[in-house]
């Protein structure tokens, strides 16, 4: 695939309630830098991540999905990011089994006090997926800006 | 096998066990059984067949039956009685209103495979031992009836009968079966190459949604892809995402409960390789997660209701390819 010079690619990164969007916000207190196209949408848990969210997100022009969450063992409500991990290993795969890219979409468990962490793997996915170009494979051509 | 079936459905009426029976008539042709009840002994003669076209799993109707007035008799293929024990278990069913009667199968057969052998003006076909004779306007043929087994009969999972009050016939095993091997080919191909395969396949999709109306697992009452908010509003090739949104959805909604009863690749008019997707997720889910089968019994939780404190993280899917995130 060709990676274009100017391509800058829209990231959506969902971000539990309780843990990431915390760690998120922390991130900008602490002036940590990440690129402004990483777009954060919050939910209450990581298993309200409803696996259509995912795909929706690619057909209105996201060119990665991450979703982050409370560390395994540490949800609010106990066991809801367990269940998001098994979840997310199985669309995963499907979405490999179709022959969509592999590295657009991913899981990072980062607490409230990973500022840092956030920051550092929203800029390194973007790297990623600006290596990898536009998603092409799952998007929808009505919804295409350009 | 019919008329033992015939018979038994009548016992059953006439001692009044049940008040109505499902089972299977002919459609417009021969070959196209569709799933009926009948609800007297002489609808029972004069329509009830069981052949090598009896294909259609009779469990998902039991839903709405078994909530009727009255107790209803069914006969259930094994694989059928996987989807079964399936409801039971998602308590969909009313066991105490339906009267299971567990039939043994040999294999049910796929009519396009007929065709493709015996070609145009096919009037008949009869089962004889493990051929099927064919009868056309010019001539009589026979054929292996291994040659033209539906899809899912040829990989057969398993002949044991899971859920039952009677028997007619054996009480089989699980059979050794090598259903997976097209689905591991599919994983050697480059990610190129699966998109190429998929896109063949499903750009076909005509989005008739028999797969879904078919599928016992999918029984929801209020369907996401009957929303007209959805964004995939059920038009054909409207757009590949619109393909690939549906049948990744239907398949993950359906995932750790679909039995691989292969109603969907049956009924699909485009023949789309619908069971790949679904084997797939079956795949997974015992390399991952330990074997399982729905379906099998009614206690064992679905691999999506559960889980381990320590599972496998999702970036397994690209540390089993090669790849490092
Ligand atoms: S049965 Fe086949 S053509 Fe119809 S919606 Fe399902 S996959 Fe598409
Ligand atoms: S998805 Fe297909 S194989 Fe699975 S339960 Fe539904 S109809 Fe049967
Ligand atoms: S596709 Fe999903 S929502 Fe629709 S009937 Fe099947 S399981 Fe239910």
């Amino acid at each position: 695939m060709s990676v274009n010079e100017t391509f800058s690619p829209t990231i959506v990164a969902f971000c539990c309630n309780w843990c990431s969007y915390a760690g998120a916000d922390l991130s900008g207190t602490n002036r940590l830098q990440y690129p402004a196209n990483v777009k954060i949408i919050r939910i209450p848990c990581s298993c309200r991540l409803n696996p259509m969210f995912i795909l929706r997100a690619f057909q209105r022009g996201a060119d990665g999905v991450i979703l982050c969450g409370c560390h395994p063992g540490d949800c609010h409500y106990t066991t809801g990011n367990y269940y998001a991990r098994r979840r997310m290993t199985l669309l995963f795969s499907m979405l490999d089994f179709l022959g969509i890219e592999e590295e657009r979409t991913r899981v990072e468990w980062v607490s409230a006090a990973e500022g840092a962490k956030f920051a550092a793997t929203m800029n390194e996915f973007v790297a990623t997926i600006t290596k990898l170009g536009p998603n092409r494979r799952l998007e929808d051509l009505r919804c295409r800006k350009e | 096998m019919q008329k033992r079936m015939i018979a038994k459905a009548t016992e059953l009426l006439n001692n009044g066990t049940v008040d109505r029976v499902l089972g299977w008539k002919t459609g417009e042709f021969f070959y196209d059984l569709t799933p009926a009840v009948f609800d007297s002994v002489s609808a029972l003669e004069a329509k009830f067949v069981f052949n090598s076209f009896s294909g259609a799993n009779l469990s998902k109707y039991l839903i709405a039956e078994s909530r009727k007035p009255g107790k209803i008799a069914v006969f259930l293929k094994p694989c059928d009685s996987y989807s079964f024990t399936q409801l039971l278990k998602e308590h969909r069913i009313l066991r105490e209103n339906v009267y299971v009667i567990g039939v043994q199968c040999d294999g049910m057969c796929d009519i396009d495979k007929v065709r493709n052998i015996i070609g145009e003006g096919l009037l008949s076909v009869r089962k004889d031992g493990n051929h099927l004779i064919a009868e056309t306007f010019d001539a009589t043929k026979t054929i292996a009836k291994s040659d033209v087994l539906l899809e899912r009969c040829a990989v057969c999972k398993s002949k044991k009968i899971v859920t039952y009050d009677e028997l007619i016939g054996e009480q089989g095993d699980v059979c050794e079966s090598d259903r997976f091997d097209e689905v591991a080919r599919l994983e050697a191909m480059t990610p190129e190459e699966r998109f190429e395969f998929w896109r063949n396949e499903l750009s076909r999709c005509i989005r008739c949604n028999a797969c879904r109306n078919v599928c016992p697992a999918c029984s929801c009452e209020k369907c996401v892809f009957d929303n007209d908010n959805s964004g995939v509003k059920n038009k054909a090739a409207a757009d590949s995402f619109e393909e690939n949104m549906f049948h990744i959805i239907r398949a993950f909604h359906v995932a750790s409960r679909c039995t691989d009863c292969g109603e969907c690749s049956r009924v699909c008019p485009q023949h789309i390789p619908l069971h790949l997707l679904n084997r797939k997720f079956i795949k997974d889910i015992n390399e991952l997660y330990g074997p399982y089968m729905a379906g099998a019994d009614l206690n064992t939780k679905p691999a999506l209701m559960d889980y381990t404190k320590d599972d496998c993280e999702p970036s397994i899917v690209y540390e089993r390819n090669g790849g490092a995130q």
